[in-house]
């Protein structure tokens, strides 16, 4: 790992890399999204709105894979000062956030319908509000703070510490909500999932993770370039 | 068994609170803010408020810590004190402690102290108002270290403050749902005890991660 902490090394195999990755993405999405609208039947309890289940579930996905990535980079930046850990984890965060307000939205599109209602205090619900309000507070971190060495030092403890209290937080929301539990809202946790749709669902899943990465490696890219950019300015004005 | 330098420390950031007090009477003020206008707010119905009274009770004192945040470390490392506290020979993790246990006894104990009163003010069941005494003199501890976790993380911005909330907010959620549902177990019929157990671990927990990641905050600050 050590070998790609030369952005050099880096870049060339991002470079070399990223073009495949997004014709990959682009085919699972296609195949994905064919299955999603034409193959995959309608659910004999919701209808055609089961269809938001193909974009819903994954990107909820990819908001916990991202937390999960960018409390295990700030761990890496911490344990072997890898140069590139702290930007790896400081450009998962928007990306994370946004597939997590995402999984949000389209969670709230597709609750009006089935729920009759936009939004419920659920537990799942609510531990996915509670991480994008962490996701939000690591980004205003690297917001606040300008200088980039210290932001970076802050940041990975906001990180980490959040990861450790997280499951604590998960436990006690899903804790909080079985006791207040409405049962008129989940009747029937719906049937179990039929092949025709899983296997829609699972190239979905792929679609996005690999979405992810082609746009971490992108953000990545111009962290390091926005980096470069910075010491060169730097090194022009002590020049002067 | 405790270091001198720990003692000194406490009676020192005991006395500060004394002499300037506008840590605690700050808090005190929001508190009474909150006891006035929530029966206004919501109407003087005495079931609704004896519903309401205990997740009020603690909301208003999770903000209330959560005001004073800022200032535990702030002072100290604007006028240069936390420097020299590094460089004694007392682990850095200790002393972040001893200044949140410091802001616990100052400002935390204290309003959870007067908690009663103002509970029965909101007409709180008396049966359950031992409970949520208890609870809150438990749970008051991991907001004092949720919050000294707050103000190091903030310690060198300029204005941290809403900072502070947006990163402290989530982590107070644990604390606030089992705080809470003590009392609320006590209505029906299982016991509050695992409540209030689960309550204390999670203090415990707090007591270990919050010290180590303040005293990494306020070094990275400060090199």
């Amino acid at each position: 790992m050590q070998k790609f902490a030369n952005p050099a090394v880096f870049l060339k195999l991002a470079n070399a890399i990223l073009p495949y990755l997004w014709l990959i993405t682009a085919v699972l999405f296609a195949l994905g999204l064919y299955g999603a609208f034409v193959t995959s039947p309608a659910d004999y309890q919701q209808g055609e709105s089961v269809r938001i289940m193909y974009i819903h579930v994954p990107a909820s996905w990819i908001a916990m894979f991202a937390y999960a990535l960018m409390a295990f980079a700030s761990a890496i930046a911490i344990i072997f000062r890898h140069p590139l850990a702290d930007a790896a984890a400081k450009t998962a965060a928007p990306i994370g956030a946004v597939f997590c307000f995402l999984a949000l939205a389209t969670g709230s599109i597709w609750g009006k319908p089935t729920w009759g209602t936009w939004w419920v205090w659920d537990a799942r619900v609510t531990s996915m509000f509670i991480l994008l309000l962490l996701y939000v507070g690591y980004i205003a971190i690297w917001q606040a703070i300008e200088e980039p060495h210290l932001a970076a030092a802050i940041a990975r403890i906001v990180a980490l510490v959040g990861s450790v209290i997280l499951p604590v937080i998960k436990f006690s929301v899903d804790y909080w909500n079985t006791l207040h539990q409405a049962s008129s809202i989940f009747k029937a946790g719906g049937p179990s999932i039929d092949p025709s749709m899983l296997w829609v669902l699972l190239v979905m899943v792929l679609a996005y993770t690999t979405l992810f990465l082609a746009l971490h490696l992108v953000s990545l890219r111009t962290e390091i370039a926005t980096r470069k950019l910075r010491s060169a300015r730097l090194a022009e004005i002590r020049g002067n | 068994m405790i270091s001198p330098a720990i003692k000194a420390l406490l009676w020192r950031d005991l006395t500060l609170a004394r002499k300037q007090g506008d840590g605690l009477g700050a808090a005190l003020g929001f508190i009474l803010a909150v006891i006035v206008m929530v029966p206004i707010a919501l109407g003087p119905d005495p079931i609704l408020l004896q519903r309401l009274a205990s997740g009020m009770m603690w909301l208003a004192l999770l903000l209330a810590v959560l005001l004073t945040a800022e200032r535990i470390f702030q002072s100290d490392f604007e006028d240069g004190s936390l420097d020299l506290m590094t460089m004694t020979n007392v682990p850095f993790e200790l002393i972040t402690l001893t200044k949140a246990l410091a802001h616990w006894l100052t400002v935390s104990l204290p309003l959870a102290l007067i908690a009663p009163p103002l509970a029965l003010m909101l007409n709180v069941d008396s049966g359950t108002l031992p409970m949520l005494w208890l609870s809150m003199i438990t749970g008051s501890l991991a907001l004092s270290l949720l919050a000294s976790l707050g103000g190091a993380i903030a310690a060198g911005l300029r204005r941290g403050g809403l900072l502070i909330a947006i990163l402290i907010l989530p982590l107070y959620i644990p604390v606030l749902i089992f705080g809470v549902a003590t009392t609320t177990l006590m209505m029906g019929p299982q016991s509050a005890w695992p409540a209030l157990l689960i309550l204390l671990g999670i203090t415990l927990l707090l007591l270990v991660v919050s010290p180590i990641a303040c005293a990494a905050a306020l070094r990275a600050y400060m090199r």
